[in-house]
């Protein structure tokens, strides 16, 4: 277990970084790639955590899809790129204020529930622990309890499209 | 340490290889390289002719291509677990991921009737 406290505590330091890097860049460029680090950290910890395809997921869908959204939002408008505006404005105080207390009552509800819980993945319980993971697991969720969701999610896909191809369209 | 985290140490020091590689050739150019900072060398690169300047908006057409890929990287996220448990699931999860597949393809229909794929 002391591997895996260790690699914790070095992917989420780069997480902390990343994401100092996201808020702190003058470049929303330079933030969206900064945020391309706390994603691959986030798909790390799911590894940790034995949640292989949820990470596998977290690296095709946010740093593949989603960051790729974000480069083109910030090509279409007229985002400052040169970094030649100043993108602070004086709302440092209340984002720390709200920033802690939201760290604080995620954490408090996370060690609340799983505080003295330790999990192995070594042994007959691990194993199962293993297969909740993988792919698999997943497909026997979604299409047996989950099939309705999974149907919306193609209509709200469809309603994103729809929706770009009329703004697209208005030029 | 199981198999499992075994597995992915293997992943774990093949990025930390690669990042070793990348700095350390960096650093070593960075070291041994002559350094005489001219203006020109900072001159952004744009096909070999003098760079117009400026940053141009871009066309918002390209949001729709960023999107359908969206779109479909979500549909392949769903067809990987699909595709491994579809003998156990049956005939059931076929007409789901069909109906699933159908109501994604409307959309590109819906873009290519519109004529946003076509470049005027």
């Amino acid at each position: 277990m002391i591997v895996q406290n260790i690699f914790f505590w070095v992917l989420a330091l780069a997480m902390v970084l990343g994401a100092i890097g996201v808020v702190r860049s003058q470049n929303v460029v330079h933030a969206a790639l900064y945020l391309v680090v706390v994603m691959a950290g986030a798909a790390a910890q799911y590894i940790l955590l034995a949640a292989e395809f949820v990470a596998w997921v977290q690296v095709i869908i946010y740093i593949g899809a989603v960051i790729i959204l974000f480069l083109f939002g910030i090509m279409l408008t007229r985002a400052p790129m040169g970094g030649d505006t100043k993108l602070d404005n004086d709302q440092r105080w209340p984002a720390a204020v709200v920033s802690v207390f939201l760290a604080g009552v995620l954490g408090a509800l996370l060690i609340d529930a799983f505080g003295k819980k330790e999990i192995v993945i070594s042994g007959a319980k691990g194993e199962q622990l293993l297969q909740v993971g993988k792919a698999g697991h997943l497909a026997d969720s979604i299409f047996t309890a989950y099939v309705v969701p999974f149907e919306v999610v193609s209509i709200l896909l469809l309603a994103a499209l729809v929706g770009a191809v009329v703004i697209a369209r208005r030029d | 340490m199981t198999d499992y985290y075994r597995e992915y140490l293997a992943v774990a020091v093949l990025i930390g290889a690669g990042l070793a590689m990348v700095g350390g050739m960096l650093g070593l150019g960075k070291l041994i390289r002559p350094t005489r900072p001219q203006p020109q060398k900072y001159v952004t690169y744009e096909a070999g002719s003098d760079p117009v300047g400026g940053w141009g908006q871009s066309n918002v057409r390209y949001y729709v291509y960023a999107l359908l890929f969206v779109m479909f990287d979500v549909e392949a996220v769903f067809i990987f677990p699909w595709a491994v448990r579809l003998e156990t699931l049956g005939v059931q999860s076929l007409i789901s991921m069909i109906v699933f597949i159908v109501i994604l393809a409307l959309g590109l229909v819906y873009a290519w009737r519109k004529g946003v794929l076509r470049w005027a």
